[in-house]
């Protein structure tokens, strides 16, 4: 049976009418996947899933009621999930079997989630097309032979071509936002702090996002609702008090300030994303947006100073995993992995730590007032995901500039811990494009609100 | 020429957890592996979370040697790679410790300044043996996580004697604070001195340094330090410098010897811990704090002398750990009107009594019976009891036949005839001397 159709919500109607079991729909799920050309998947936790489904059905049966109860999800293969093989999408841990399982998947599963399996990715999340897996790459699923965007390339896919009904990710300059554009599903970065980063493997750990990926906005706004809040093993966690998303849904935008930042519809956006996302402005101005020009000056610095940052707390992060703990030795890190290794290990060396680490530091603070600034002018801000439409296989992996250069637009929004909201904006040539809703700390409701009215358009 | 010397002492906090998890820290003769978790492994996706307790002791040992407690302070990740650490770094401090610039006053009535207090984890711990006929390193993580505190001094000794003085304080205010057993060894306590030797007219530090590493008893840090300025001297008079190494100290040959020569300085690349929030306090929550301390030894040594009355060679002895001075304040308090307090200091002091075995109570009440014999003088007992012995015959008799109990029955008869309270003890001593 196809489930394309369904949301998360339909699916739980189904259950209580008996259309279907959560035991169907996993094994339908679990059938998609293995009939699958597009390497989403790193793990299928078949028996494991299938068992939980089981059990939903008869919780469903009793009449108990859980968001997701009997739902299928993924999680991208840096989550740690007891008993089940995490690899970080690495050769170095290809054989890992973790103790204990994240806060965050502990949530869902208590929400009545099944785990179905662990998505490809980047290794380690480093990337922005998914070729950087040491499984080998994930594929567009709208265009045969072009990237998913990455880092989280499964997670998007999983939920694009409806193996499974959400999938969570990490963003730590884009990862979720830039599949999720790329793949035409919606694509959230939380507040950095809102979600427990705990038994989530650390990329950057100032920076790493835990979010997720849903086919809607409403869905994205459930599953945040389960997994916001404090934690008590994350420090960085906050405690400011979560917030009924779901009741921004249906509040309108009319004179909700809408801020255009001049840096991100320069230059080197493809004109084709330009209109289309001008389009989408146009249209929220007729429901009673006002939109704003502004500007985020230090947007370029921004950029540059996350591949300062974002190396160095990687090169100290990936310290860890040796022969002796692992199994593996270091030779068998990806060249992504050693090029960042090397890079943060040069900034934070004595001598060059003034000079690199600690500008970016201060030049970080500068990102941050850019949007403090503007977020006294709007409540949101409105801007392209990537640059570009995705791109061919293979056609970057030789340039890492050119690369990290698809991620122009979203690290700042790390750099400053905002959150940020994917959602489609429509198609060029057959390939999605995606638009960023972007405001002030703990604003995930507004961006629900709005990205709720750029899905009605 | 003059031996330039500094001090890094690491103390390990008795906190009930770790310094960043929930594991039990008092790892001490437990089985390997037990006390860990994903934190103090370093698994995969585990974050650190500070102890409190443990931040709050740090800070009141800066506060105990007189250091400045900044509002702001904040963790550090030190990177470098070794076996025993789970995670490719030790979260430590950097630059921007708990507590900076102190000082503290040695007998000798220097003064050593205090560079900075702070809060590190400690280690796993490397265990080399042969399984099998093979040799093989076992890993422990119990200790792994453990709160660990450094107590780094300015060069500011030019001597062992000072050095073991400030080392005794530091052992007694931890333990005061009752945040550390401050046990050597159980290596509660570790010491690296860091010894040179300036040149006469020489101005500054000398361009060399000799770290003496991971020392567990003050005796060994004496004896290496004086070693060192012999053998650094040595080197000096021969017109050489000497090199600049880590050494480390071997009981069995009375020396120290070469560890590990530095041919540079090492790279920790230090960065602040994304994990862990910076700290702040305000001054009120430092204010709080700084009110829960204990008296400590230099007050407690101060009031001693003027509240009892007692000499400050009494008091320091009186005021060595806290069980002393708590006894002998119960005592003082037992004894008031009966007794002074300096007579119970001379007990304590010069009987040692075991202070473990006999109450406050009753001490008053044994010394406040010897001190009334004090009143008859040692002619008149033995007078009397010379009278006893030329009555009874039989007594001497008796005792020659190796019949030891008469002497019991010639201190009664002693006891009766004098009717007065005396310190049998004494009498005993003189019976049996005469009835030799």
């Amino acid at each position: 049976m196809n489930y394309s159709a369904y949301s998360i919500k339909d699916l739980r109607k189904g259950f209580k009418k008996k259309q279907f079991s959560s035991e169907q729909v996993v094994k339908d799920c679990i059938n998609d996947i293995k009939d699958d050309k597009l390497n989403a998947f790193i793990t299928i936790c078949e028996d494991e899933a299938i068992s939980k489904a089981k059990e939903a059905d008869k919780k469903i049966n009793e009449g108990i009621e859980l968001p997701l109860l009997g739902v299928p999800i993924s999680l991208k293969d840096i989550y740690l999930t007891k008993g089940i093989k995490t690899t970080a999408a690495s050769k170095v841990l290809n054989n890992y079997i973790p103790q204990y399982s994240a806060p965050a998947v502990e949530k869902l599963e208590e929400s009545g989630a099944i785990i179905i399996g662990k998505t490809n990715c980047d290794a380690w999340a480093h990337g922005s097309s998914g070729e950087n897996s040491d499984f080998g790459p994930t594929e567009n699923p709208y265009l045969e032979g072009y990237v998913p965007g990455g880092s989280s390339s499964g997670s998007a896919v999983s939920v694009a071509k409806n193996l499974c009904f959400a999938s969570m990710g990490t963003d730590t300059g884009g990862s979720i936002r830039l599949p999720a554009s790329f793949c035409n599903v919606v694509g959230l970065k939380p507040t950095y702090g809102r979600v427990s980063r705990y038994g989530v493997i650390s990329m950057a750990s100032s920076l790493d996002s835990i979010g997720h990926f849903t086919k809607n906005v409403e869905e994205s706004a459930l599953i945040l609702s389960i997994t916001a809040g404090n934690d008590p093993k994350d420090g960085t966690t906050l405690s400011e008090k979560v917030d009924d998303y779901e009741s921004y849904l249906k509040k309108d935008i009319k004179e909700l300030r809408v801020g255009m930042p001049k840096e991100y519809f320069s230059d080197g956006l493809d004109i084709r994303i330009k209109n289309l996302i001008e389009q989408k402005l146009r249209d929220l101005e007729k429901l009673g947006a006002k939109i704003e020009i502004i500007s985020l000056p230090n947007t370029e610095h921004g950029t540059e100073c996350y591949y300062i940052i974002q190396p160095a707390e990687v090169s100290s992060n990936l310290g860890r995993y040796d022969e002796i703990r692992y199994g593996n030795g270091r030779e068998n890190f990806g060249d992504e992995a050693k090029r960042r290794i090397m890079l943060g290990t040069y900034v934070l060396s004595s001598g060059y730590y003034d000079a690199y680490y600690k500008k970016a530091m201060q030049v970080r603070t500068l990102v941050k007032k850019d949007f403090d600034e503007a977020f006294k002018k709007v409540d949101v801000i409105i801007t392209p995901v990537s640059p570009t439409l995705p791109w061919k296989i293979g056609e970057k992996v030789n340039d890492p500039m050119a690369m990290y250069l698809s991620d122009v637009y979203t690290v700042n929004i790390n750099m400053a811990g905002i959150p940020g909201l994917s959602v489609p904006a429509g198609f060029v040539d057959g390939l999605p494009v995606g638009l960023q809703i972007l405001g002030p700390h703990f604003s995930e409701g507004k961006l629900f609100q709005v990205g709720q009215a750029v899905e009605n358009l | 020429m003059k031996a330039v010397i500094g001090l890094e002492v690491h103390i390990e906090l008795k906190t009930k957890s770790k310094m960043f998890c929930g594991c039990s820290a008092d790892y001490f003769g437990q089985k390997p592996n037990t006390h860990t978790c994903p934190v103090c492994l370093g698994l995969p996706g585990a974050l650190p979370v500070p102890n409190k307790k443990a931040i709050e002791w740090c800070s009141m040992l800066g506060m105990a040697l007189n250091c400045d407690i900044p509002l702001f302070s904040k963790f550090d990740r030190k990177n470098y790679f070794y076996p025993d650490l789970a995670k490719g770094y030790q979260i430590s401090q950097y630059d921007e410790p708990f507590c900076l610039k102190g000082s503290i006053n040695l007998e000798s009535g220097k003064t050593i300044g205090i560079t900075r207090v702070h809060m590190e984890e400690d280690t796993g711990k490397l265990i080399h043996q042969a399984i099998d006929g093979q040799d093989v390193t076992l890993i422990d993580f119990n200790r792994s996580g453990v709160p660990l505190v450094e107590i780094v001094t300015e060069p500011d000794f030019d001597n062992a004697k000072d050095v073991v003085d400030y080392l005794k304080k530091l052992q007694q205010i931890a333990r005061y604070l009752d945040i550390s057993n401050a046990d050597m060894e159980k290596g509660d306590m570790r010491l690296e001195p860091n010894i040179s030797i300036r040149k006469a007219g020489e101005a500054g530090l000398p361009n060399y340094k000799v770290e003496v590493k991971n020392i567990n008893s003050f005796k060994f840090v004496e004896k290496s330090i004086n070693y060192e300025i012999d053998r650094q001297t040595k080197i000096l008079n021969e017109d050489k410098t000497p090199i600049q190494e880590t050494r480390g100290w071997d009981e069995n040959k009375q020396k120290t010897v070469t560890q590990r020569v530095k041919e540079e300085a090492s790279d920790y690349r230090y960065f602040p811990e994304p994990d862990i929030p910076p700290i702040r306090w305000t001054k009120s929550e430092i204010d709080k704090l700084r009110s829960t301390l204990p008296e400590l030894p230099q007050e407690k040594i101060s009031r001693f002398q003027k509240q009892y009355n007692l000499s400050l060679y009494d008091t320091t002895i009186l005021t060595e750990d806290l069980t002393t001075s708590e006894y002998f304040e119960t005592a003082a308090t037992a004894g008031a009107r009966k007794i002074s307090p300096k007579q119970i200091a001379n007990v304590m002091i010069n009987k040692k009594i075991n202070i473990d075995e006999i109450l406050p109570a009753k001490l008053i009440e044994e010394v406040t019976i010897s001190s009334k014999k004090i009143n008859i003088s040692e002619e008149e007992l033995l007078e009397a009891v010379r009278k006893i012995l030329k009555t009874n015959p039989k007594i001497a008799q008796d005792y020659k036949k190796g019949k030891d109990s008469v002497v019991q029955f010639a201190i009664g008869q002693v006891m009766y005839i004098m009717k007065k309270k005396i310190d049998t003890e004494i009498l005993r001593k003189l019976i049996i001397e005469e009835l030799k």
